[in-house]
């Protein structure tokens, strides 16, 4: 257990408050805590061996299994802080697959490059527009994004039936395998791409001004626009890529079980993906974003799925099992909860503000 | 109803025990109350005595810690030493019910209902009668109508709040806190978004509760307001108490400096007024709107503004003259009528096209279209310059500092914290943070709607001065207020407002007052 999972360094005691005190504190808390279950269980969970140049093990399974969701959680993340969400994701999931494995199987040669490449982009650009149409019912329609793609969740899987012509489609492909079983440098493709694109988005926010004026919006869209924040753009924006990503997301879906299905693939993922950005920190209020926070939650999550197996956790009770580790998750970072559990050092400082928020007496 | 002074009147010293005004007890007594944040010290040994039928005022400029009184009161902050009495019983308020339930009452500063519930679920909410367990809707609607007939508010307790003008709404939120039985009201800024007519109806509602043995703690920046309705002050000053002082004992020439700690030259200062010996009405105008309107907003009306000249709009709330603003910043689009900015026509479709045009625009609204409260100050200040360049040409850090640092220094912004939070500060230091975002984008009009509500004096004589520099230096400003004084002070030409019309214009001079203001809104502009 000597050479675990990357963990905040306990910086010297005089900075245990600032790294109590960080927002990511107790979320990657929550996640050595699991790696600690599954290590005292099985005391080889966190050993990684290499097999014919491939990493194996456990956290490279984790690695891997995240993927989708890493994607998918990454455009909620922007979504959600602009005070909006998409529940269309686990159906554009779907088309994606659907497009990309129905392209493939028509076409006379399923196993070329160029065959696949076509395919992807494809599918790609499909979840691009089905994005731009999501964009377009909340930032220029003006219809609340819950109801928005509300619209696409239900109707997007009966679109990816209607591709796959209500069959399972099923294809041999080696150049899409790739996509979601494949390895490169001894790492999975899917972890290389999600994390690749992950890191690429977390740059463009916050090098770029695009972190910032998707918080203003988040914020206040009113005052935003008052102050010349093309909010309608950036809303559209953060939709359009939540689409691409979740298409990408598909793609690696389809590609781990070289099947598409209309009516399984991505189900529920919609609700993963909120729940990582909320583990995450990011408020479903919209503003202030944490990208490192989702990608602390994905993990979160991608682990507790495994623990489960690991555990030898029946598959009956499996649910109950993911909500008390999610109570117990969200119970830790609730700044009321923690109030009501901490000693009160001083008189009355736990009165709290009507808001309920922990900031009313916070003066930065 | 006069008071007496109350014993050590106008000292520094805490008040003396006993009795007050008309030898009765005070039912609010509260001593050497201290409140800290990290790192500030909000409150150092205040004392606050309230007595049953009277109006208290309680003065201090922004950031004095009249906010932070009132919550220590209502229970909203703990206290951190000092005592609080109701009634003689020390109390000990954990959490806002407890006030309430002690018979503290509070109406806030903006009006905090429910809008789309009905009168009558607002006034009663959380105190409905219940029959077998259920909300008897019946009788509240009855017990509501009650409570607005005590007010001498006519209105159906059925229709939705939202439906009413921002006074109507705010003599509900009394009518709500009055139907706990309130020994002691507190109204924070009760009048801010009042118009005359609307704060005498208003008063005449403190006065019949203030006769009924209602204890009022009154807080306002309209000096003059607080000289008609209070009977005794408490003034504050960075979070000390400077003394407590019978309304009809102190001038308000010495009420000022109190405030501010500072004497008649700051008072001279505010007198600052426009260099009207320039006339900038020459050339093309800066901007001239042509038969521009908007239906169910403002009448098609003609506004020229030359370059360095300030533009004052003047009428009463609700006249349309924030609706003239919105349609010069593209905020609202209008659907009649040209805007030439420069002789070239121009189309100001959003506030982004006219951001482009170098139109500026402050609106009146300060927390709901000004501030974004969870963005640091810094990134407020930049804001608009950042929304100019576009996402992907982010500010380099240097020049962010560089224009941070000035405005800051320049407004005197306080806390000088560029970190902090924006909506960590107070109301009018959020103001000049939002003057310093317009101002970094270096516009060439200046749309400001009641820039100075709501903010304590010194501010606004920063403000006003600002815009007075400004126009010296050739910005062009528009200036909505509803002080007819601010106004008259700082335009070169006025445009007077009256039911979503524009009824006149006039060039200002020594000879124009605020009566002919008064007249022109009267008559309509017709005289």
């Amino acid at each position: 257990m000597s050479a675990t999972a990357p963990t905040p360094a306990p910086a010297a005691s005089g900075r245990l408050g600032a790294v109590v005190r960080h927002r990511l504190f107790w979320p990657v808390t929550a996640l050595v805590a699991l790696l600690v279950v599954n290590t005292v269980s099985r005391p080889s969970f966190l050993s990684v061996s290499v097999l014919d140049g491939h990493l194996y093990g456990s956290p490279v399974d984790i690695l891997r299994n995240c993927a989708p969701l890493m994607l998918v959680a990454l455009g909620m993340t922007l979504v959600i802080a602009t005070r909006g969400i998409d529940l269309s994701v686990g159906a554009v999931v779907a088309i994606a697959g659907a497009v990309a494995l129905s392209f493939i199987a028509t076409s006379p040669d399923p196993g070329s490059p160029a065959t696949v490449l076509v395919a992807v982009g494809l599918a790609l650009g499909l979840s691009l527009v089905l994005g731009v149409w999501n964009g377009f019912l909340v930032a220029v329609v003006g219809v609340q994004p819950i109801i928005a793609t509300l619209i696409l969740m239900t109707a997007g899987r009966g679109i990816a039936m209607l591709i796959t012509q209500g069959q399972i489609t099923t294809v041999t492909s080696a150049p899409f395998k790739t996509l979601g079983a494949g390895f490169w440098l001894g790492l999975p493709v899917a972890t290389l791409i999600a994390f690749g694109v992950f890191g690429l988005v977390a740059l463009l926010t916050r090098r770029t001004a695009l972190g910032v004026l998707v918080e203003a919006v988040g914020i206040n869209p009113s005052a935003s626009r008052l102050a010349g924040v093309r909010a309608r753009t950036i809303v559209w924006t953060v939709f359009a890529l939540s689409g691409l990503f979740s298409g990408l997301a598909g793609l690696i879906l389809a590609s781990n079980v070289m099947a598409a299905d209309a009516n399984n693939a991505g189900l529920f993922i919609e609700l993963d993906a909120i729940l990582a950005v909320v583990i995450g920190g990011t408020s479903l209020a919209g503003g202030k974003f944490s990208l490192s926070g989702t990608f602390v939650g994905v993990l979160i999550i991608a682990t507790l799925s495994l623990t489960v197996v690991n555990l030898g956790i029946s598959p009956l009770v499996t649910p109950l099992f993911k909500a008390l580790v999610v109570v117990a998750v969200t119970l830790v970072q609730s700044p009321v909860a923690r109030r009501k559990l901490a000693a009160r050092p001083r008189r009355r400082t736990s009165s709290g503000s009507p808001s309920g928020s922990s900031t009313s007496k916070a003066v930065a | 109803m006069t008071s007496t002074p109350a014993g050590s009147v106008g000292t520094e010293q805490g008040p003396e025990r006993g009795a007050g005004p008309g030898g009765r007890a005070p039912v609010v007594e509260m001593t050497g109350i201290s409140v800290e944040f990290p790192g500030v010290k909000a409150l150092d040994g205040v004392d606050l005595r309230l007595y049953p039928g009277e109006v208290h005022a309680l003065m201090g400029e922004n950031g004095a810690g009249k906010s932070t009184l009132i919550k220590a009161l209502t229970g909203v902050y703990g206290i951190d030493d000092g005592e609080i009495r109701v009634g003689g019983t020390p109390l000990e308020f954990s959490w806002p019910g407890a006030a309430q339930a002690a018979g503290i009452a509070t109406v806030y500063q903006e009006v905090n209902l429910c809008a789309n519930l009905t009168v009558a679920e607002n006034i009663m909410l959380g105190n409905e009668p219940r029959r077998l367990g259920a909300i008897d809707w019946r009788a509240t609607r009855r017990l509501a109508a009650g409570h607005l007939a005590t007010m001498g508010l006519d209105i159906d307790p059925a229709s939705s709040l939202g439906a009413h003008s921002i006074a109507v709404q705010q003599l509900v939120a009394i009518s709500r806190a009055m139907v706990v039985d309130a020994k002691v009201l507190i109204l924070d800024e009760p009048t801010s978004s009042l118009d005359a007519d609307e704060v005498a109806r208003l008063f005449a509602v403190v006065r019949r509760l203030r006769d009924q043995g209602v204890a009022i703690l009154f807080v306002s920046h309209f000096i003059e307001q607080v000289y008609e309705i209070s009977d005794r002050m408490t003034v504050l000053r960075n979070g000390a108490r400077v003394g407590e002082y019978p309304t009809a004992e102190i001038t308000r020439a010495e009420l000022v400096s109190r405030m501010i700690g500072r004497t008649m030259e700051v008072l001279e200062d505010l007198q600052v007024r426009t260099d009207r010996a320039v006339d900038p009405t020459e050339g093309t105008p800066f901007l001239r709107a042509v038969g521009l309107g908007r239906r169910g907003s403002v009448e098609p009306f003609d506004l020229d503004v030359y370059q360095g000249e300030v533009v004052g709009l003047a009428g009463l709330l609700g006249s349309g003259r924030t609706e003239v603003a919105r349609l010069l910043a593209g905020a609202d689009r209008a659907d009649a009528g040209a805007v030439r900015i420069k002789g070239a026509p121009a189309r100001l479709r959003n506030p982004r096209a006219a951001i482009d045009r170098d139109i500026a625009f402050s609106s009146e609204d300060r927390k709901l279209e000004g501030v974004v409260g969870d963005l640091t100050v810094r990134e407020n200040i930049v804001l608009g310059l950042q929304a100019e360049r576009g996402w992907l040409r982010r500010l380099p850090g240097r020049q962010v500092d560089e224009i941070v640092d000035r405005y800051v220094a320049a407004l005197n912004v306080r806390p000088a914290d560029p970190d902090a939070l924006l909506r960590n500060l107070s109301g009018g230091n959020q103001q000049k943070v939002l003057l310093a975002r317009w101002l970094a984008t270096a516009p060439e009009l200046l749309i400001l709607d009641e820039p100075t509500r709501g903010i304590d004096v010194g501010a606004k004589a920063e403000i006003q001065r600002l815009v007075a520099d400004l126009a010296a230096r050739g910005m062009s400003v528009v200036f909505i207020s509803a002080e007819l004084e601010e106004v008259l002070r700082l335009s070169h030409r006025i445009a007077v407002m009256r039911d979503r019309q524009k009824v006149a214009e006039l060039t200002n001079s020594d000879d124009v007052g605020v009566d002919d203001i008064v007249e022109l809104i009267a008559s309509g502009g017709d005289r």
